[in-house]
């Protein structure tokens, strides 16, 4: 394959000349226990071809029934996205030979969606709203799995035979469509990845599919097309397929928009074509070309009778809709005080249900934030994992926090106390006990320590008597070292001024 | 007008992956256009009030529980396949080499 580098222009002249239109298809694999059609489990990382049935497989004679389930799911990603749901739709075939689909048709639906004219709205980075109109979201299947053998990049191009691994064949997809997007200029990359992130993170709340891009389970076709300045008319588009990151759904949008303005300032029309995106070279490169005129025969499918809603049975759905994430943050920063670059800091280090948890379990919301966002990340960090996967509990930190309330210990303490309910060696009692790590509340030994380090400093023990009380901290820092940092600093100051007879 | 003529046919043909000459072209136009008309007097029969069936049985919302059920196993699964390698279907190169 000649690999063909496109002329781009840079992202700010294209801004200069064009506006981008967008529209995105995305695929969402739902989490129900069996597939769509079939009762094989849907399941990830199996033996290849062992969860399957004649279904599946699309052997002679077999009969699909729908899983009630995923049309539940369906209807709920439906009302999450403020759409109107169908009262009555049908399954279709859409015909197509391609070895991942054994059927030589994928079970879809077509002229009538189960969900259909939404919108959700986008916040992005700077708190700006971006309202995305949903054109439809539909149920279908998904394909096998291929694997392509021979060529030297495990491309498709090249190959000299493919494996093709049914598993996946069949489990439940929501396809969400949606309307052109008009409007977002030179916010159009940013604009992408935030509504692919919003759509991952509402089919996750909403319980109906675990969401990991990194599995495939949320997939994005990304629509482009460019209209000189001031223009109505849309220009032609290239669908850039499966961008299955949110990085990657970024940086395609603005790849393709540079690669468009090049395009139209030479003067040749854009092909309407799918692009494959290549995360190596951030760029795309052909695909085969499409045109509306896709002759995929879609019929009604035989096989499958309508789905038919009521009323009854989407209000008790829509009961059962958890608060959806953008109005449980704004609820949650209001209700914590906190502002907002400190609720941005804990969205973003993904500690925000930790926290919430916390505070249910009764510390305050600072403290909880100073946990998560402090310690708790820290050691993350170091471990390279999340937070969340630390095991730490909100009643373990309502326990530590009780602790330093109470005096037994401080925040330093607190950490070493931290360290040994981690290792196991019981609650924080428990290893304050064992690890003797209480803080000295005696003052006798404090005394003593105090004694110490103020003969081991005469000179700034001189300063404070003369009224330089600020050099205070010197002889508090010697006491807390004498005292491995197990003295109450705030005690140790106070003794240390009645000692050298100066008024705090 | 001819609901079927010879181009629908070759385009149809060429979509399901059908060789005809052109003898059988010619042909099946001819057929399917008597099966076309003939199916076109039943909407002379039904009038405007009479909505497109797809599905003649009044049925609906036919749903199976979300429960795993018996599955092939990889050897079955493989049995009908004209080839196969690491427990997978193996298909010949999907593009023509470039």
């Amino acid at each position: 394959m000649t690999a063909v580098t496109d002329e781009v222009l840079t992202f700010d002249e294209a801004m200069e000349k064009y506006d981008p239109v967008l529209g995105f298809e995305v695929h969402v694999e739902l989490n129900t226990k069996t597939k769509m059609f079939s009762s094989a489990p849907n399941a990830f990382g199996d033996v290849p071809n062992t969860n399957v049935t004649p279904v599946d497989l699309g052997l002679p004679g077999v009969l699909p029934v729908v899983n009630g389930v995923a049309v539940e799911s369906a209807i709920k990603i439906g009302l999450a996205l403020n759409c109107r749901i169908a009262e009555k739709c049908y399954f279709a075939r859409k015909n197509y030979f391609y070895p991942d689909t054994p059927k030589n048709f994928q079970t879809s639906q077509f002229e009538d969606p189960i969900a259909y004219d939404g919108h959700i709205d986008i916040e992005l980075a700077d708190g700006t709203v971006f309202r995305v109109e949903i054109e439809r979201a539909h149920m279908e299947e998904d394909a096998g799995k291929l694997t392509h053998m021979g060529g030297s990049t495990g491309r498709i191009q090249g190959a000299e035979f493919s494996l093709v691994d049914y598993n996946r064949a069949g489990v439940p997809l929501i396809e969400i469509v949606t309307k052109p997007i008009v409007g977002a200029g030179s916010r159009a990359p940013e604009l992408a990845k935030a509504y692919v992130a919003a759509i991952r993170e509402i089919v996750k709340n909403l319980g109906v599919s675990d969401a990991r891009m990194e599995r495939g389970n949320v997939r994005c076709d990304a629509n482009v097309s460019l209209k000189p300045k001031g223009q109505e008319k849309f220009g032609t588009r290239t669908e850039t397929k499966n961008v299955n990151s949110l990085r990657a759904v970024e940086h395609a949008v603005t790849y393709e928009i540079q690669r468009h303005a090049a395009v139209l300032d030479s003067g040749t029309p854009i092909l309407q074509e799918t692009r494959h995106w290549h995360e190596d070279t951030r760029s795309t490169t052909s695909g085969r070309p499409k045109s509306d005129a896709d002759d995929y025969r879609y019929f009604p499918e035989p096989d499958l009778v309508p789905v038919v809603t009521n009323e009854a049975w989407i209000e008790k759905l829509r009961a059962e809709l958890p608060e959806p994430p953008a109005e449980r943050r704004k609820r949650l920063q209001a209700d914590w005080g906190y502002s907002d670059a400190e609720f941005r800091d804990v969205v973003n280090a993904g500690v925000m249900s930790s926290i919430e948890d916390t505070v249910a379990a009764g510390v305050s919301a600072a403290v909880a934030r100073k946990w998560w966002m402090g310690e708790i990340s820290r050691r993350a960090k170091l471990a390279d994992v999340e937070p969340a996967e630390l095991g730490v509990t909100p009643e373990l930190i309502v326990e530590l926090n009780a602790l330093i309330e109470s005096g037994k210990i401080n925040d330093k303490l607190s950490r070493d106390v931290l360290d040994g309910v981690l290792a196991g060696e019981g609650t924080p009692a428990e290893v304050v006990e064992k690890r003797g790590l209480a803080v000295v509340s005696d003052d006798g030994p404090l005394l003593e320590a105090i004694d110490g380090a103020l003969a081991a400093q005469p000179d700034v023990a001189e300063k404070i008597r003369g009224g330089k009380i600020q050099a205070v901290g010197a002889i508090v820092g010697g006491v807390m070292k004498a005292t491995r940092g197990q003295a109450d600093a705030g005690r140790v100051r106070e003794l240390i001024l009645q000692r050298l007879g100066v008024e705090g | 007008m001819a609901e079927i003529n010879r181009d629908d046919v070759a385009h149809l043909a060429r979509l399901a992956h059908i060789d005809m000459n052109d003898d059988e072209l010619d042909r099946m136009a001819g057929e399917l256009a008597v099966i076309v008309d003939s199916i076109k007097s039943v909407s002379e029969v039904a009038g405007d009030d009479v909505p497109a069936t797809s599905h003649p049985i009044p049925l609906s919302n036919v749903f199976r529980e979300d429960v795993v059920g018996e599955t092939l196993s990889n050897e079955e699964a493989l049995l009908g396949a004209p080839d196969n390698a690491d427990g997978r279907f193996k298909v010949p190169a999907i593009l023509d080499g470039e």
